[in-house]
Formats: structure tokens, C-alpha cells, sequence
């Protein structure tokens, strides 16, 4: 039999003949605070990406004779108490920082996303389980989940990456749950199975889209809280380890014993954390009144 | 009301019982258990002590025979021994959590006492300069790491006067207490109160802009009686619910602002726990901060329904 497919309802609607361009114009001009957090977030994109042409010291690379240099020409932004280059640390930590970010963030939305969609869609005592589940990971605070998840998988680069994409799953779960439950109650679904349409088919190729504006609010908003649990979890030993630059951990290196005799230590990283995090938080504010209406105020 | 609460208190033992598996099996996987560092740490390969260790700490055992014992210990008050120090767990665990609790009471009270007035005023004046000045401030403050905002608090006070009360002692009175805690509160607080803020803020907006404030005002209420009392009763109820949640979330900042400062509370014994692999004191102590977590949403919803008579729950 053949399947009969029917276009997908549009996402938002779309004014015709006006370009991409005029659009992100246009939208700058509404949100410029946005603007704002998009212009940090591609200055932090652009570091990770050409971490090498922009600095000119190798950021693992330790060296007795400089160490706790006060910052100057030759050293920006100081150096540390193994004689590494601040700036150079800071640059190539963005890489870390994007990678653990986003690759959560990723992660987390995936398997959210599966089992909101499978949650809501199917329902019965799928749903139930499901919802038990996303209980039991959302009644612990973020942090406290992500710490014992490091601590179980081991330090290593990819464990991180998982140990904070795990907590932040319910709350894509939910927030696809709650929007599949409306949908799948429409007249186009209706209309999609009328036709014959496989519901694994429906699910994906109908209700799926129509999610995608409140999906991509909430993963801008846990880009943010990844960064920051990596950091934390950096601070406290229990995140990415040796050799990799990451702005956490510079700070525990660097924390309490250094706060009187090299404050730079602490002050940089520290800033490149907040900028990098305040930029996604800016965005994803100006993302969400632009997405998503109802909350517009 | 009754079945719902009735519910709600069968679905809360459920997510404990989820949690208490969920944090057994996962420290268990733990690559090296207690019985490995030890030994490492000590150069000491001895593959028959070491056998007889895990036999009296009863790792050799399986999982699910560890996890009853664990759970039916737990159901008369018996939490074990930490592996570290060889004291009962409910020894080691019980004297910390007022000094965690203490600071976590007032970071709470800190957020609230800044949060919601300034979320009001916010969005009373919404788009001026001085919502924008607000906005940005509470954005930045949800934006930095906690841990960073103490080690720049602990860096002003040594540059400026040389020193920061420290906490080496209990503190004896209320007042040196007060002094002692009341640094790193500021130093959660920030967050929370940025994140309380900005939900008064919307929350308020959302209010504003209801049929009945236009009605008020067209009666002639002055500005001052409809924003205060007529917008702010109704919009502090979803404020409720945020500071209830923020209560329990407050332990993200309290893990890394108790290490800043050399905190003995529960939150700072935790990481140092989990580094140990003391299992009989993480797998407690998490229990207890998943247990305060949700019986403080559970309460939040009981709260909400008693102070929003348009809620019924059936």
C-alpha cells in the first residue's frame, strides 16, 4: 500500500518575500539585548574555533621560570602557578566549555525528547512509567545528580558530558510531554491518520515539529546551566580532568590560596564563565518572546 | 482534596523508593570502591586483605542483598558506618545539617527579602531605565557561577580589611552566628533572589494586564492601591511555588559555596564523600537532601491550594 504524506503544518508562520536577513534585522532591531547575547555567544564560538591563530602559548605546556607572572604585554592575562598562559587557558577552554555545553544540552533534548514524545503520544502505562521516571531524576537538585553521576562514570571528558545530560532530560521530557498532549488531539492528526499514516510517522513527522518552539527555549536555557554545572563540577575536582584547560577547574587550582597574592587567577576564568553563560541567558530571552507568545510580556 | 493528597503522598514514597535504587545501583558501578583506594593509596597489593575488607564492609555481597540491608537499617535508624572515619553514619551526618540549614534559611530569606520587592517594581516601571538596570543585574546574577561570586566576595573582604570571618568554631550566639553566616548566604542568595525577581517580574506583567486591574482603575483606585493591592496578592501565588523549589535547589550553590568558605555543613561533607567513595555516607546523605527536596514540593502544593481558593484539587 502506498503511504500517502501529507506536508507537515507549518511551524511558524512566514511573511513571503522577505529574506532571511531582513528577518534577523528585524528581530535584532525588537531585541537588541538579544542581539547582544548572540554577538557573545559567536565571540566565544569564534575562540573555540580558531583557539590556536588567536593565541600565540600552548595552553597545557607548564614553565618554571614565569610562574605567577602579573599580567603584562607579554602575558595578557597573567600566568598561573605553573607558569601556564592565562589568556591562552581561557581561550582554549571555550573549546571545553562549547563541547560539554552542547554536547549535554544535546544529549539531555534527545532523550527528553524521546520520552516526552513517547510519554505523551502513547500514553497508558507508558506514560506512567515514564512520568515516575522524570520524577525520580527532577526530585534531585541538579547539581547533587550531576556530582554522584561524575563521580559513578569516572573523570573523563565524555563521562561529563553525560553526567549533566542525564538531570537535565526531564525537563524536556515534560516540556514535550505537555505540548504532544494538545497536539495530538488536532484535527491535522486526525486527518494524518485518516490517511493511513503509521503513528510512529505521526509523531515524528507531525507532532515533533510543532514542539520545536518551546524546544528550542528550553535547550538555550539549559546550554546556560550546563556550562555553569560543568564549571562546578571542574571546582570541585569531579568534572573534566587533566590536561584539558577547563574554567573550573582553573579555579580550583587557583581558589582561596591565591585570592591575596594573584588575583587575576581568580578573576579571569571566573569572567569568562559569567560572559559565556550571560550571553546564552540574553539570547534565549529574546528567543523565547520571539518563539513563544504567550509568555511575552 | 483528601484523595489528592492521599495520592500525592503514595506517588512522593514512590520517587523516594526510584531515588533510593537510582543512587544505590549508581555508586555501585563506581569504578574502585573504598577497599581499592585504600590500598592504592598505600602501595599495598595484598589481594587477600584486601578480600577480607570487602567481606567486613560487605561489599562482596550482591547488590540487592546490600540494598536491603541498607533500606531495613534505615527503616529503625541504623545508617551504618562511614568507611572513613568508622563512626556511625547518623554520628557524622546529624551535627552538620543545622549548619547547612542555617545557611540555607538565610539565603532563602535573603532572595525573597530582595527578589520579590524588586520584581515588583520592575515590572511597575516596566521598560524604564531602571527595569532594564534590573533586568540586566538579576540576568547576570543568574549567569555566574556561585562559587566565583564567593571566591570575588572572600577577595574584597581580605583586600579591604584584611581578613573574613572565618568559620572555626560554632559560632557561640545568635549574633556571631548572624556575622559568621551572612557572607556566604549573600553569596547563594544572589541567585536565587535573581531568579525569584525576574518570576515576580513576569508574573506581576502577566497580572497587570488582567480585565479586573482595567476595571479597578477605571473606578478611580489610585496607582499605588491597584499595583499593591490589587495585581500583587494575585501574582505572588506563582512566586510561592518558585521559592519552594528554589528551596530545595538552594544545594547546588551551598555544595561549592561551603567548600569557598570552609563550611561544615552537609553540603561540603557530600563532595568530600563522594571523593572518599564513603558509600554508607553518600547514599544517606543524598537520601536526606532527596527527601527534604520533596517533601518541600509536596508542602508547596499544599500551600499553593490553601492560599489560591480558585485551585481544587480532586
Amino acid at each position: 500500500m502506498a503511504t500517502i504524506d501529507i506536508a507537515p503544518p507549518p511551524v511558524a508562520e512566514v511573511e513571503r518575500g522577505e529574506s532571511l536577513w531582513s528577518r534577523i534585522r528585524y528581530y535584532a532591531a525588537a531585541h537588541p539585548l538579544g542581539l547582544v547575547g548572540a554577538l557573545i555567544m559567536i565571540v566565544f564560538v569564534f575562540a573555540a574555533l580558531f583557539a590556536g591563530e588567536i593565541t600565540s602559548y600552548d595552553p597545557i605546556r607548564t614553565n618554571s621560570a614565569i610562574t605567577l607572572a602579573v599580567p603584562s604585554d607579554a602575558h595578557l592575562l597573567g600566568t598561573d602557578q605553573m607558569g601556564r598562559d592565562i589568556y591562552s587557558r581561557i581561550v582554549y577552554g571555550a573549546r571545553i566549555s562549547l563541547a560539554v555545553g552542547l554536547g549535554s544540552t544535546f544529549l539531555g533534548c534527545l532523550f527528553g525528547i524521546i520520552l516526552g514524545l513517547a510519554s505523551g503520544y502513547i500514553g497508558g502505562w507508558v506514560d506512567l512509567v515514564i512520568q515516575r521516571i522524570v520524577d525520580v531524576l527532577q526530585a534531585m537538585p541538579l547539581l547533587v545528580l550531576a556530582l554522584v553521576m561524575a563521580a559513578a562514570l569516572g573523570p573523563a571528558l565524555g563521562n561529563t558530558i553525560v553526567a549533566i545530560a542525564i538531570p537535565l532530560i526531564p525537563y524536556t521530557a515534560r516540556v514535550v510531554r505537555s505540548s504532544t498532549l494538545t497536539l495530538r488531539e488536532q484535527p491535522f492528526v486526525e486527518a494524518a491518520r485518516a490517511v493511513g499514516m503509521s503513528e510512529f510517522r505521526i509523531a515524528v513527522r507531525h507532532i515533533l515539529p510543532n514542539t520545536l518552539a518551546p524546544l528550542i527555549v528550553i535547550a538555550t536555557a539549559q546550554l546556560g546551566a550546563a556550562i555553569l554545572t560543568e564549571a562546578s563540577l571542574s571546582f570541585l575536582g569531579l568534572g573534566v580532568p587533566e590536561p584539558h584547560p577547563s574554567w573550573g577547574r582553573m579555579l580550583s587550582e587557583s581558589a582561596a590560596e591565591y585570592v591575596r597574592t594573584a588575583p587575576w587567577l581568580v578573576i579571569f576564568p571566573g569572567a569568562a564563565i559569567s560572559l559565556a553563560v550571560f550571553g546564552t541567558n540574553l539570547f534565549g530571552d529574546a528567543l523565547r518572546d520571539i518563539l513563544d507568545p504567550r509568555l511575552r510580556n | 482534596m483528601g484523595t489528592y493528597l492521599i495520592r500525592r503522598f503514595f506517588l512522593m514514597l514512590l520517587t523516594l523508593f526510584g531515588i533510593s535504587v537510582l543512587i544505590f545501583v549508581m555508586l555501585r558501578i563506581v569504578p574502585g570502591n573504598i577497599a581499592d583506594i585504600l590500598f592504592d593509596a598505600a602501595g599495598m597489593i595484598d589481594v587477600a586483605e584486601k578480600a577480607k575488607l570487602e567481606h567486613e564492609l560487605g561489599l562482596d555481597q550482591p547488590i540487592a542483598v546490600q540494598y536491603v540491608e541498607w533500606i531495613g537499617g534505615l527503616a529503625h535508624g541504623d545508617l551504618g558506618y562511614s568507611y572513613v572515619s568508622e563512626k556511625p553514619a547518623l554520628q557524622e551526618i546529624l551535627p552538620r545539617i543545622p549548619i547547612t540549614a542555617k545557611l540555607a534559611g538565610l539565603a532563602l530569606l535573603f532572595s525573597v527579602v530582595f527578589g520579590v520587592p524588586l520584581g515588583v517594581i520592575s515590572a511597575v516601571k516596566q521598560n524604564t531605565g531602571l527595569d532594564y538596570v534590573l533586568r540586566v543585574v538579576s540576568l547576570s546574577g543568574l549567569s555566574m557561577p556561585a562559587f566565583w561570586l564567593g571566591l570575588l566576595i572572600l577577595m574584597a573582604f581580605v583586600h579591604y580589611f584584611g581578613t573574613i570571618p572565618i568559620y572555626t568554631d560554632p559560632p557561640k550566639d545568635f549574633w556571631s552566628a548572624l556575622w559568621l553566616f551572612s557572607i556566604p548566604a549573600a553569596a547563594v542568595g544572589f541567585r536565587s533572589s535573581a531568579l525569584i525577581m525576574r518570576l515576580t517580574r513576569s508574573s506581576m506583567l502577566e497580572v497587570l494586564r488582567q480585565d479586573y486591574i482595567r476595571t479597578a482603575r477605571a473606578k478611580g483606585a489610585s496607582n499605588q492601591n491597584v499595583n499593591y493591592h490589587h495585581a500583587l496578592r494575585n501574582a505572588v501565588l506563582p512566586v510561592v511555588t518558585v521559592i519552594g523549589i528554589e528551596a530545595a535547589f538552594l544545594m547546588g550553590g551551598l555544595i561549592v559555596t561551603e567548600t569557598v568558605f570552609n563550611i561544615p555543613g552537609i553540603a561540603r561533607f557530600l563532595v568530600e564523600a563522594i571523593k572518599w567513595r564513603d558509600y554508607p555516607i553518600v547514599q544517606n546523605l543524598v537520601m536526606f537532601i532527596a527527601f527534604v527536596a520533596v517533601m518541600i514540593n509536596f508542602l508547596v502544593d499544599v500551600l499553593y491550594a490553601a492560599l489560591d481558593p480558585r485551585i481544587k484539587y480532586s
